[in-house]
């Protein structure tokens, strides 16, 4: 008897039994039918954008934190999820060296600069992708037509570009349903946006696919649904008062919700949990105000797609939500707290 | 009567209760150790003077130490037998104190003492407070502070409503769960004697929905003339907690910094009341207590009835435990204290020895960095922010934590930790935060 050595720990001496690696994996599951819908519709350009920004954004992780003199932390699959949301806002075609080039400024300088995991300010994967978007802003509004007969015959030569030369633009067609709005006022079909059959970057095709993601992720209690859906309600409440105001001028709400980026930005991109507020009221009015910048820069910006910076703005305000919405504590009132 | 209540507090959280290995066991009478080793201070407050020496027969029940002052109690013998030395012994905090060896008579009859017995109808509320004092009264849910201390009102103040705490929220532990099917006349008439102290006009008794049947019990015994009713509140931990308690019973908040008589409740635990009611009407002194024994590790799962002063390697070693455990408890599995010796003893604040072998002790192979996922936020019955508060201890900003952040709040419940998926050792950074905040204080 009590042959053991007892062991001391402070309580609790229970553990719920989730983890971060658990919640980030499970992230990246929740991802992959989005991933998967992007190579089926743009072949293998697609698969080489996604695998190529991965092992950038891991590649990146792992040799900083080696130079750092610190255990890897490649293992919290947090930099995989990076990779492939990086991935998957990049046209399906966008040259392999600068893809990588956006993993490592991703990580580097969206996370490792600031401390790590749990210390980002900003999604590292908008970082990297912004960052791509000011350096290359031919390439990366260079889309592709999807579904193409070769699509998984021939690779496009884009891809190969040599870097720092002036990148080859191969194939250029289909204008995204933004800009083709934006700029030429057309409007797609709202059952092919939701589905996916419409040109984009690699990911922000179909919204079906990333919704059931999300739903996942929310059934498992590794989002909080607060985000997307009050993202998701406010774009569709100010655009629907546009829209009633005059719908010859400004776009339906539903053509809102399922173009562009919207829905991986809203349930992939403004649900990181460390670049968002930590309260439930906190993020309601995150996500407002995330939805309200949307509609503002489609409808009046320069720019056909507003998602990026208006979660890069969202991020940026998160810890000013976070010290102005808090619970009242338990006892004292909401004057003194 | 019983009213079943479908709102509680805010937040908390759900482990696993496991209770239902000991439930249904009746409490169960544990025999004397060979020699009990009886630490003097086993309250909150000063210690008691010791009045007895080396050598020295004495009887069970009968008064080893004396109250010193207002915030101390005294300590009886839980068995007639010769006091072998007075030296000092092992506690569960690992400091060592004041402690009494006795080696009970094994051929003694071990009837116990009678004193001053405090008649309900006559005595004073202050005779009663002094009655539960010298009894040797502490808080049994865990807390041992001295209950005769807590039910005096202070000037200006007064107390409406007394709610006995039938909670039992920590996993594992079915003491009180017993003694409210076991003990009901105890109970009551403990609670006649608090009213009585405390001027209360009502009683409620809090019990939670996993103990319906206690729950129905006690209600049956009451005839709806009395001041007292039941109430069964959904399972939610830390309901045992008193601020949690009295929000989930009658919908109030004790103010912050505060205590329950500042909006008229006292709390007392229920098996402290049926310890009331037993012992004053004979005078008696607290000898023995109820404890749950059980977790996987331990082979003769049980409630016990165990003499206080016994060693805890004598209990675990007559209930009898496998070879591979590797954690002991005082207490529950959530704010209970590892044990880091055995050679300690059963003191009257001891609820609870839970044992876990290899499979279930949780050693978090690494500590993520705080991701702000915000489960701790909202698993904080106090609505603190522990994710913030664990960044500011991390960072020393120990004033920030309690001015701003209202950390002092904090009673450790464990809720944050429990539910944090990058195991940080959140309540061990409080803990370490207010001790300093506190020296801090009174330098």
């Amino acid at each position: 008897m009590f042959k053991q050595t007892l062991h001391i720990s402070t309580s609790p001496h229970l553990v719920k039994g989730s983890s971060v690696e658990v919640i980030m994996r499970n992230v990246v599951w929740a991802m992959l039918p989005t991933a998967a819908f992007s190579v089926y519709a743009f072949g293998w350009n697609a698969a080489l954008v996604l695998v190529t920004s991965t092992l950038s954004c891991v590649l990146t992780e792992h040799v900083l934190c080696r130079l750092s003199g610190k255990r890897s932390t490649v293992s919290d699959w947090s930099a995989i999820i990076t990779g492939l949301l990086l991935g998957l806002t990049l046209p399906p075609i966008f040259p392999l060296w600068m893809t990588f080039l956006g993993g490592v400024i991703a990580i580097s300088v969206g996370k490792f600069l600031f401390g790590g995991l749990g210390y980002n300010v900003f999604n590292p994967a908008l970082v990297g992708r912004a960052v791509l978007q000011g350096a290359f802003p031919v390439a990366i509004t260079t889309w592709y037509d999807g579904f193409g007969a070769d699509r998984f015959t021939t690779i496009n030569s884009s891809l190969f570009a040599a870097p720092f030369m002036k990148p080859v633009v191969d194939g250029v067609s289909g204008a995204t349903p933004l800009s083709a709005f934006k700029f030429d006022g057309v409007v797609a079909n709202t059952a092919d946006l939701a589905f996916g059959f419409v040109s984009g970057s690699a990911g922000e095709t179909s919204a079906i696919l990333i919704l059931l993601g999300g739903i996942y992720l929310v059934a498992r209690n590794f989002m909080n649904w607060r985000i997307p859906v009050s993202i998701i309600a406010t774009v569709f409440l100010l655009s629907g008062i546009f829209y009633w105001i005059d719908p010859s001028k400004y776009p339906s709400p539903l053509f809102m919700l399922f173009s562009g980026g919207l829905m991986l930005g809203a349930v992939f991109m403004a649900t990181d949990m460390v670049a968002s507020p930590i309260t439930k009221w906190g993020v309601m009015v995150y996500g407002a105000i995330i939805g309200t910048l949307i509609v503002v820069i489609r409808i009046w910006g320069g720019l056909p797609e507003g998602v990026m910076y208006a979660i890069l703005l969202g991020n940026a305000i998160s810890p000013h939500i976070d010290r102005l919405i808090r619970y009242r504590v338990y006892g004292t009132s909401l004057k003194s707290s | 009567m019983l009213t079943i209540k479908k709102h509680t507090f805010k937040h908390g959280v759900h482990p696993p209760e496991n209770k239902e290995e000991t439930n249904k066991l009746p409490i169960r009478q544990f025999s004397f150790a060979p020699l009990i080793i009886l630490p003097v201070s086993q309250h909150i407050g000063k210690p008691s003077k010791i009045i007895v020496r080396e050598g020295q027969e004495v009887i069970r029940g009968q008064k080893l130490t004396a109250s010193d002052g207002f915030l101390s109690v005294p300590l009886h013998s839980p068995a007639s037998g010769v006091i072998r030395k007075i030296a000092n012994v092992p506690t569960l905090s690992g400091k060592m104190t004041t402690g009494i060896y006795l080696e009970p008579f094994p051929s003694s009859t071990q009837e116990i003492l009678e004193g001053n017995p405090i008649d309900l109808e006559t005595a004073s509320p202050e005779e009663i407070l002094t009655g539960i004092q010298e009894a040797g009264i502490v808080g049994l849910g865990g807390a041992a502070f001295p209950t005769h201390a807590k039910l005096k009102i202070p000037e200006g103040k007064h107390c409406d409503t007394l709610i006995i705490n039938g909670i039992e929220c920590e996993p594992y532990l079915t003491t009180d769960h017993r003694v409210m099917l076991e003990q009901p006349d105890d109970i009551f008439t403990g609670i006649k004697y608090l009213m009585k102290a405390t001027g209360a006009k009502r009683t409620i008794i809090g019990i939670e929905a996993n103990k319906r049947d206690a729950a129905e019990f006690l209600a049956s015994k009451l005839d709806g003339t009395e001041p007292i009713s039941v109430q069964m509140v959904p399972v939610k931990y830390p309901q045992g907690a008193e601020k949690m308690l009295i929000t989930a019973l009658l919908g109030k908040e004790v103010p912050s910094g505060g205590l329950p008589i500042d909006v008229h409740v006292v709390v007392v635990n229920v098996a402290t009341t049926a310890e009331i009611g037993r012992l004053l009407p004979h005078g008696r002194g607290i000898q023995e207590r109820v404890i749950t024994i059980t977790g996987p590790g331990v082979k003769k799962k049980g409630n016990y009835l165990i003499p206080i002063g016994t060693p805890l390697r004598y209990v675990l070693e007559e209930v009898g435990v496998e070879d591979s455990i590797s954690e002991v408890y005082m207490g529950g599995p959530m704010m209970g204290v590892a044990v880091g010796n055995l050679d300690i003893s059963i003191v009257k604040g001891t609820s609870g020895i839970v044992v876990f072998n290899e499979k279930q002790v949780h050693r978090s192979a690494q500590v993520y960095p705080c991701i702000k996922c915000g489960a701790c936020v909202d698993a904080c019955p106090l609505s603190l922010n522990p994710s913030k508060l664990g960044i500011l201890a991390k960072f020393e900003s120990y004033d920030k934590m309690a001015e701003e952040y209202h950390l002092m709040d904090c009673f450790e419940c464990g809720s944050c930790s429990f539910v944090c998926p990058s195991h940080i050792p959140l309540v061990q950074y409080f803990r370490l935060s207010k001790s300093i905040i506190r020296k801090r204080k009174s330098a």
